[in-house]
């Protein structure tokens, strides 16, 4: 949570008058058929806090604000830069990795002094706010999200790129599965469409000249009604994606690609 | 026995286990691929600022042989010269291969892959894209290795964490046990070959630059079992983290290399806003002390320096960071080359680099040490391969930047064919196997069940907290020998309390308790192979500085270090390093480098250290121009 000032100068808001200890709310989970419950526990407030240091906390020695000992919360972390998307959860209401979220600015947003976190919920749960994410590999595979090669000994460089091209490529490959987009979406469940985070990875093959090669792959996958058909067009995937992808002008485009290729792809045969 | 359909497990699923598990799929056998996290959410994808290869696009001349050459020097000379210059020969073709596969590396203005300067070198050498190069390279991996698994040829195991070896009454390995994460169900993978690419060890020292899956573990485990683990108290520490509550944040020497500069006000009292203070009363000790290559000296000396700098009172506010400005370039610009780098910043900090100079301080980034591998990745255990950051075999005592990414490749790129071809050659006589994985799951189930029985009042993650703290203190940028030595202790303190934790877990399902227990044991055996081999090398060389014995001393020193695993202590010994292509001299980073006394020439003859009739011979020995492995020799 940044304000700008009149040199372009960008600052850090911080909290005035923080709380002493501040109140974790956890939905927590035994396991996947468990039904939820919730628990809150206390944490001396520091400072640059993050989300994850405070469950770090939590971790050490599991009590609840009422005392009552109790199993360690789990939950997925990894490079707490914001750049392998494990750690993704609802906090507060709104999904977003927990390694940045500053306690801090949630304090500052709320207004109060509790946080709560909460498994995501499109996802098949694993234990409190752990989830399996792993269909969405499964719809890497649908959309054939590579390039196909003759081999991977030297044949030397690849294909001249622009820069433009180059960049506009980047903002798609920095996609980290992360989730965001398909929790925030009202269209996506189970079966019925893919979401935006394969749609954009085809987009990614798709604008590279070699990728182009075998764009009708891609583009089958996305055919069926578990494609790209029922996107709703609400735009939340843009608003949740952490890396600021161009999800919806993905959607679009290969919207575009889809609907050419049926009407004029038996030409090319 | 030869077979055409050889089946090879690789442990780890970064930079350098994919690339394996991509050559061995193309070469038509099957993988096993065994990884903690999704692959997709390696360690890998941390590595920000790029990758070296001497493409000599620029018109400086640059070449594979200068590579070489500056790897070398910058590794301080540990580093045994063949597979540096085998990775040195190999990298221009691994960046054209990632440029094949999609990569969107940034382009010049005719479309051509671009390249910027790193530390430790003057070319421009380092292919990037934007500021997140890992991730990239990682991710053009894993959709490679994706499309061989939906072919059938690649089976992943995520969400899996190897726990041991399989090895047969030979002492040879036949495959691994791991443990499902959630379910704790302990599984034996019988494999032709298995391939180590585990990554590093940073968890040891508690908060590090790397990935909290960056334990160690498996290696360790590996190490437990009898496979030799060389040069452990090499740790580069990175001049350049960010502090925080978690973790040390990256921040990539890329941000030096598009030309930020470090410095502290002259005056350490100096209380203004780091814009206020005009540059005359500003220090660049950087710029000051090492002119030829300012804010771009390898790594260990920025560290060093920054260091030192803080310890004698010039750090900002008194405190432990210094600044690294760069501010006096356009914010387009930074935008454009640094953006996710400087997003990092902005998203732990929140203040915007652009405008205000970041404050920074070292932090512990990368292992040079790692398991004992040949020039053809083979471990002393026959059928255990390493690559990556778990093996020692690149970067002597010090790594320089952008060599990270182009060494795992490398060593995946060189273990996939190297297990094929012990795999197909292999002779597995009669050994009788079936008994063999159920006694090894056996024991490690008891292990486990021995954890979760204990009912101790020793906290784990707190033995884990003072492990770090402790390492961190004594065995990083400045090491004393009674410090080390109280550290061995301290460690061995430690791993008696160990035996008194509780797990603090009613649940077993998915449980993070019982993993990192298994963790913690093995992150500690491994603290003491760094910090004993600390203790033992008496003098200063790349990452590893003493100050009671400040100099490199390569009469006793120019030599390899290897841990092997006992109950008491590890047992230490010495084997010869391979300068056969460049000779040794003195590493100075004041002027401009000293000309390599010797140009690599093809087929030169292999220079001996002259010294190994005095090492206890562990390994290899030479045979003309190239190393044997000691047990043929033997046979």
């Amino acid at each position: 949570m940044s304000t700008t000032n009149g040199t372009g100068h960008i600052e850090k808001k911080r909290l005035d008058n923080p709380p002493k200890s501040i109140k974790i709310k956890i939905q927590r989970r035994a396991n996947e058929k468990a039904e939820p419950r919730w628990e809150t526990f206390e944490i001396p407030y520091r400072r640059n806090l993050n989300v994850i240091s405070a469950l770090m906390e939590i971790r050490k020695n599991p009590v609840t604000i009422e005392g009552k000992q109790t199993t360690p919360p789990v939950w997925d972390m990894s490079c707490l830069e914001q750049v392998c998307g494990i750690c993704t959860m609802v906090i507060n209401g709104r999904v977003r990795q927990s390694c940045s979220a500053l306690i801090d600015d949630l304090l500052i947003a709320t207004g109060g002094d509790t946080v709560t976190l909460e498994p995501m919920s499109k996802f098949p749960n694993v234990r409190d706010l752990k989830v399996d994410r792993s269909r969405m590999f499964d719809h890497l595979k649908q959309v054939h999200a590579w390039i196909e090669l003759d081999g991977t000994y030297d044949l030397g460089p690849g294909p001249h790129i622009s820069n433009e091209t180059a960049q506009e490529r980047y903002a798609y490959s920095r996609c980290m599965t992360c989730g965001c987009c398909l929790e925030a979406c009202p269209q996506y469940h189970e079966d019925n469409y893919i979401g935006p985070q394969a749609i954009a990875q085809a987009r990614l093959y798709n604008m590279h000249p070699t990728g182009r090669i075998s764009m009708e792959d891609r583009l089958n996958g996305l055919l069926g009604d578990d494609g790209i058909t029922n996107c709703g067009n609400a735009q939340n995937c843009v608003q949740v994606c952490p890396m600021s992808i161009p999800l919806t002008r993905a959607i679009y485009e290969t919207n575009r690609d889809v609907t050419l290729n049926a009407l004029f792809g038996w030409l090319r045969k | 026995m030869a077979s055409n359909n050889l089946k090879i497990a690789i442990v780890g699923g970064g930079l350098a286990g994919l690339a394996a598990a991509m050559k061995i799929a193309e070469a038509g056998h099957d993988v096993d691929l065994i990884s903690v996290v999704p692959v997709k959410r390696s360690h890998s994808v941390c590595a920000q600022g790029g990758i070296n290869g001497a493409v000599n696009t620029k018109g400086e001349g640059d070449s594979p042989a200068k590579h070489l050459d500056d790897t070398v020097y910058g590794g301080d000379f540990l580093a045994n010269q063949t597979p540096v210059k085998q990775m040195c020969d190999m990298a221009p073709s691994i960046i054209y291969l990632f440029d094949r596969m999609g990569v969107p590396f940034s382009r010049t203005q005719e479309g051509l892959l671009d390249f910027r300067r790193f530390g430790g070198t003057l070319h421009h050498r380092t292919a990037f894209a934007g500021a997140s190069t890992g991730q990239q390279l990682l991710y053009a991996l894993d959709d490679q290795v994706r499309k061989w698994e939906a072919a059938g040829k690649v089976n992943k195991y995520e969400g899996w964490e190897m726990l041991s070896l399989v090895l047969d009454d030979h002492q040879v390995c036949r495959g691994l046990i791991a443990m499902n994460l959630q379910t704790l169900e302990l599984k034996a993978f019988k494999a032709d070959a298995v391939i180590m690419a585990t990554g590093g060890p940073g968890l040891i020292f508690g908060k590090s630059t790397n990935s909290m899956t960056c334990t160690g573990s498996a290696v360790s485990a590996c190490y437990q079992q009898g496979a030799r683990y060389a040069n452990g108290e090499f740790i580069q520490v990175h001049p350049t983290s960010i502090p925080g509550e978690d973790k040390l944040r990256l921040m990539s020497e890329s941000a030096r290399g598009e030309g930020g500069r470090v410095w502290v006000p002259r005056d350490p009292a100096d209380a203004r806003s780091p814009k206020e203070i005009p540059d005359a009363e500003r220090w660049y000790f950087l710029e000051e002390k090492y002119p030829a290559y300012g804010n771009l000296v390898p790594r260990d000396i920025a560290t060093r320096e920054i260091f030192q700098v803080c310890l004698e009172g010039h750090g900002v506010g008194g405190k432990n960071q210094v600044y690294l400005d760069l501010t006096h370039i356009p914010a387009e610009t930074l935008t454009r080359k640094l953006g996710a780098i400087l997003e990092i910043y902005e998203m732990f900090v929140g203040d915007d680099p652009r405008y205000v100079p970041m404050r920074i301080f070292p932090g512990v980034h990368y292992s040079m040490g790692g398991l004992w591998v040949d020039f053809e990745q083979r471990t002393n255990i026959p059928g255990l391969f390493a690559a990556g950051e778990c093996d020692y075999s690149i970067h002597g005592a010090n790594r320089l930047g952008a060599n990270s990414l182009v060494s795992c490749v490398y060593g995946g790129f060189t273990a996939a064919p190297s297990a094929i071809e012990y795999a197909k050659n292999v002779e597995r006589g009669t050994t009788e196997t079936n008994g063999l994985y159920d006694d090894e799951v056996k024991r490690q189930q008891e292990i486990n069940d021995q954890i979760v029985r204990n009912e101790g009042s020793e906290n784990q993650y707190k033995i884990h907290e003072e492990m770090g703290k402790w390492m961190t203190d004594n065995v990083t940028v400045v090491r004393y020998n009674d410090r080390l030595q109280q550290t061995d202790a301290k460690l061995l303190e430690l791993i008696d309390r160990f035996q008194r934790i509780s797990i603090n877990d009613s649940n077993l399902w998915a449980t993070q308790a019982v993993p990192h227990a298994r963790q913690l044991w093995n992150m500690l055996q491994l603290a003491r192979v760094i910090t004993l081999g600390a203790l033992n090398r008496n003098e200063s060389r790349g990452a590893h500085y003493k100050p009671d014995f400040p100099d490199r001393n390569d009469d006793e020193w120019l030599k390899t270090t290897i841990a092997e695993y006992a109950e008491e202590a590890p047992v230490f010994s010495y084997e010869p390093v391979d300068i056969s292509i460049i000779e040794p001299r003195k590493r100075d980073y004041s002027k401009g480098k000293a000309k390599a006394a010797q140009v690599p020439q093809p087929g030169s003859e292999l220079k001996q250290t002259g010294r190994e009739e005095t090492w206890e011979k562990q390994g290899r020995v030479r045979e003309g121009e190239s190393f044997k492995e000691l047990d043929d020799a033997k046979q």
